[in-house]
């Protein structure tokens, strides 16, 4: 067996030190009646043999590298350098456990510094911590804090219903049983204003996302300043790569940034596994959860990395913990370290250039056909929504003919925008495959 | 200093890949929601290549060394998983892209969760869990969720015996419920009086790992479960210890309502140097509504020419979606290579010499290293790192001695009921040899302990960095760093 290395020699040899006739002899704590059951699984199959299944099953995906693709929506195509993949196929890093043993984990901590640092310097917040499961969990943990920085005496978290639904579900989920009451996202019209007029001394949080899901961006300040009044949290959601062009949300007086990360260097991959960025305010370290890494020096008088502040982790702290969160996303924290340190600080600039003047120009091209407008006006980021003159999903079905990924159907998620589409535009896509999906489009609409 | 941070090897107008031209006509930025400066570091493709393979030299990895990491299950990660989810299909499909134009993942999915339901004697398994202790927080909130839609309301008890996974009661808490600790009983197993004492029409449930993280095989766990059964409680497994299991006995079987298995664990998905992992959900059939959304399941009934249709579908009476999208898919495709490789007879080998293994070790090591319940173990085993004669020397001086023979440390001071706990879990993918090298080292080291502990007490010596000061790193907090230039966000 290839990756059991026994021979029937080393078995005998083994079972005689340890005093034992037969293998199953190992299992006596069993109970009977239930040991040993007949498992209804396939037989083994070979390397060869695996990797053509699987190339199989594989090739029964639409993939976008085959497509033009303007499908985002909180997962977006874009560019991963060389450098990335080639990292994370180090085995020294993608073998490794969490870093309990800084001596020899020197490789793991400091690059999760590094991804703290470059998080820290791209949200203009204090503190990163070393990333949660994904953006949406991100979220959550954020209402987590709020909740416990205000000793679960507020009970009121406020919701912007243009963050992705898919976060304020997962809120939803995580707070099932803590007593909140969510408000704000029952209705579109909720924005900036109406969502402060919302904020009260009974208010923990206020979250709002920035570009929002429909791609918009606009100074939440004076939401900042709304929120510090009652003394709630401010808590902007954001898409990363769009730092690279936008005001940083620390100017709006963000206590908590949080959002995902997928993309800074992480493939599509189906949805994960991707990363839940993380940072806020130093005054709140304490209550933040998830691991954190932290200078310091070694006996010889090096500097070194940790894992530090672990006692308000669960493994010491148990029922009294901050969370009960005791992993990251190391190797995609890796990721994302990589791709910034590549990318740097011209790269990041033009890729989201690119995708502002791509969108922008699509937009344009799009607002003016005849059977189609933008839903919203003001400024917007890569991403925009589309009034169409018939159902998206009839449109998309067309679009995949043409070899083109439409947008995401906002319907599914809001009944008011039916027959609109949400279209992400990157720095992959061309102009003429801007050209092709506008072309189309018209096409579609007339017949 | 053994290698500079990334924003120290930084220089001005250094840049690290090259990006085409706009082909489009600029449009022009919105006022006032422009940054001016971006800090971020400027590198060349070389310098940032060179620094992370630095950084990854300074790792101990399951490639590079014995990894005996008690609890973790740090086994051989199979080169071919890192393969297969990099194949395009998998690696470039979009989460929201129309289900029937990812058909392949779907089936993936959907076989992973059939092969979880049929190992672990469930009849419904979610995906969706991110890693273990996400997967405890799903199965918890499934409990909760249940009592409640039967209208039983006072159940707010979780059970939790003192030798549990800290995440156990740190989920109970983010759950809102209560926790209770039960003893256990001189010989590891949960203590049957304690447990009884506490069974009344408030328990929510018992989480119960099982083996436990003595290693041990709870030998009254048919007893436990039908207390908890018979007070109108449910019970939760953490499979973190599966490995042991695999082809022996469903957890289902033994009537677990609701168990989490580690895809990273047991399956041979890497760690990642701490994710990421997945931790799927298993249920009982009463229990299916309740999963997460949303679970992959047949739309359509195939037929010998046409395959079936699957589709994500929400449970009836879901908790929710507890993340973003259908979960870790690229931990799901190593995990899915492994079971398809290792087949029926494959995965109760690995149960086998898993076990075998720890077994050795236990009685190679038991006359040096005081092994406090010692029967037959399953897949690990805790020893006390600690000796009347060699006072001064700790669990955690071995731990660091251990280094200096290229060998990852076992977990220490857990369990918490274990002085001095040396956690040993060698996996099965360890030869004899490996073994038997490891078991010299312990020896000499408890010989050191005596004739030498001082260097026991510096060690480690042959590592990149010495002993860490995590004193200081914990007061004076430094968590990250600014350009050089800095000022300029």
């Amino acid at each position: 067996m290839a990756y059991i290395p026994h021979t029937d020699e080393d078995r005998r040899a083994m079972l005689a030190a340890i005093g034992l006739e037969r293998m199953d002899d190992l299992y006596d704590a069993i109970p009977q009646d239930v040991r040993f059951p007949d498992l209804n699984l396939p037989d083994p199959v070979s390397e060869m043999e695996i990797m053509g299944e699987l190339q199989a099953l594989s090739e029964a995906n639409l993939e976008v590298q085959h497509v033009s693709c303007f499908l985002g929506a909180g997962a977006y195509h874009h560019f991963i350098p060389s450098v990335v993949d080639h990292t994370l196929r180090r085995n020294e890093f993608y073998t490794a456990y969490t870093p309990y043993q800084p001596e020899i984990s020197q490789g793991t901590l400091q690059a999760i510094y590094e991804y703290q640092s470059l998080m820290c310097n791209l949200t203009g917040m204090e503190v990163s911590n070393a990333s949660h499961y994904d953006g949406a969990t991100a979220l959550a943990e954020a209402v987590i804090l709020a909740y416990n920085q205000h000793r679960g005496k507020r009970s009121k978290v406020v919701l912007s219903p243009a963050i992705h639904p898919q976060f304020r579900q997962v809120v939803r989920t995580y707070s099932q049983g803590m007593g909140l009451t969510l408000v704000g996202d029952e209705s579109l019209d909720n924005g900036v204003e109406e969502l402060a007029g919302m904020l009260d001394k009974d208010t923990t949080l206020v979250a709002v996302q920035y570009p929002d899901f429909f791609g918009r961006i606009e100074d939440f300040s004076t939401l900042g300043e709304a929120a510090q009044e009652v003394g709630a949290l401010l808590c902007v959601v954001v898409n990363p790569l769009a730092l690279g062009l936008l005001t940083p949300p620390s100017d709006f007086g963000a206590d908590v940034v949080v959002g995902e990360g997928q993309p800074l260097g992480i493939p599509l991959s189906y949805g994960g596994p991707y990363l839940g960025i993380f940072t806020t305010r130093k005054k709140y370290v304490r209550k933040m959860s998830g691991r954190l890494v932290g200078e310091t020096v070694d006996n010889r008088g090096q500097r070194g990395y940790v894992l530090t502040l672990t006692p308000r982790e669960q493994h010491i702290r148990r029922e009294k913990a901050t969370s009960n969160i005791c992993t990251n996303q190391g190797l995609m924290a890796l990721a994302i370290a990589v791709y910034l340190s590549v990318m740097g600080k011209h790269g990041l600039r033009k890729v989201a250039e690119l995708c502002y003047h791509k969108a922008h120009y699509a937009a344009e091209q799009i607002a003016a056909l005849e059977d189609y407008s933008l839903w919203h006006d003001g400024p917007f980021f890569h991403e925009f929504a589309v009034t169409c003159p018939r159902p998206v999903a009839e449109i998309n079905d067309r679009l995949i003919d043409y070899d083109i990924l439409g947008g995401y159907d906002l319907g599914q998620d809001y009944p008011i925008l039916k027959d609109h589409m949400l279209i992400a535009v990157t720095e992959v896509n061309s102009k003429e495959e801007i050209d092709d999906l506008v072309a189309a489009l018209e096409e579609m609409a007339h017949d | 200093m053994i290698e500079p941070l990334i924003y120290e090897l930084s220089s001005p107008g250094r840049e690290g890949v090259q990006l085409p031209e706009a082909d489009v006509p600029q449009t022009e930025f919105p006022k006032g929601l422009t940054r001016e400066g971006l800090p971020l570091p400027e590198l060349s493709e070389i310098d940032v290549m060179r620094h992370f393979v630095r950084l990854s030299q300074f790792n101990h990895g399951v490639d590079t060394g014995f990894y005996p990491l008690g609890s973790c299950t740090m086994k051989y990660n199979p080169k071919i998983n890192e393969d297969t989810a990099r194949l395009p299909g998998f690696a470039f499909s979009h989460p929201l892209q129309d289900p029937e134009m990812a058909q392949g993942n779907l089936a993936l999915m959907y076989g992973l969760q059939e092969w979880l339901g049929e190992i672990g004697g469930f009849a419904g398994v979610s995906l969706q869990p991110a890693a273990g202790a996400h997967g405890e927080l799903t199965g918890i909130l499934i409990i909760r969720a249940y009592h409640l839609d039967r209208g039983d309301n006072k159940r707010t008890k979780i059970l939790v015996p003192d030798s549990a996974h800290g995440t156990n009661p740190a989920t109970t808490t983010m759950s809102s419920m209560e926790v209770i600790e039960i003893a256990s009983d001189e010989r590891g197993n949960v203590d049957l009086n304690a447990l009884r004492g506490h069974c009344d029409d408030c328990v929510a449930g018992l989480m119960l790992t099982n083996p436990n993280t003595l290693g041990l095989f709870e030998e009254h766990v048919t007893e436990v479960i039908k207390l908890i059964h018979d007070c109108g409680g449910l019970v939760y497994g953490d499979g973190a210890n599966m490995n042991a299991l695999l082809g022996v006995v469903r957890p289902g079987d033994l009537g677990f309502d609701v168990l989490h298995y580690n895809l990273h664990k047991t399956f041979s998905t890497p760690h990642g140097g701490g994710g990421p992992g997945s931790g799927p959900v298993g249920v009982l059939k009463h229990l299916i509504d309740y999963l997460p959304d949303p679970i992959v399941d047949v739309i359509e009934e195939g037929n010998d020419e046409v395959p079936p249709l699957y589709g994500l579908v929400r449970p009836s009476k879901s908790i929710g979606r507890v993340k973003s999208f259908h979960g870790h898919f690229g931990v799901a495709v190593r995990a899915y290579t492994y079971m398809r490789m290792q087949g029926k007879s494959g995965l109760r080998a690995v149960a086998d010499h898993a076990v075998l293994n720890a077994n050795y070790l236990r009685v190679r090591l038991r006359d040096t290293y005081h092994v406090p319940y010692d029967r037959i173990c399953m897949h690990e085993f805790v020893a006390e790192g600690c000796w009347e004669d060699a006072p001064e020397v700790h669990a955690f001086d071995i731990a660091k001695r251990l280094m200096d023979f290229g060998i990852h440390p076992p977990t220490n001071y857990f369990p918490l009921i274990v002085r001095e706990a040396l956690m040993i879990e060698p996996t099965e993918t360890e030869s004899i040899e490996m073994l038997d090298a490891f078991v010299e080292a312990m020896i000499r080291i408890a010989e050191e302990a005596r004739s030498d502990p001082e260097i026991l007490k510096t060690a480690p010596h042959n590592t990149p960095l010495g002993r860490l000061d995590e004193v200081k790193a914990a007061r004076q907090l430094v968590l990250c760093c600014r350009p050089a230039e800095t000022n300029q966000s």
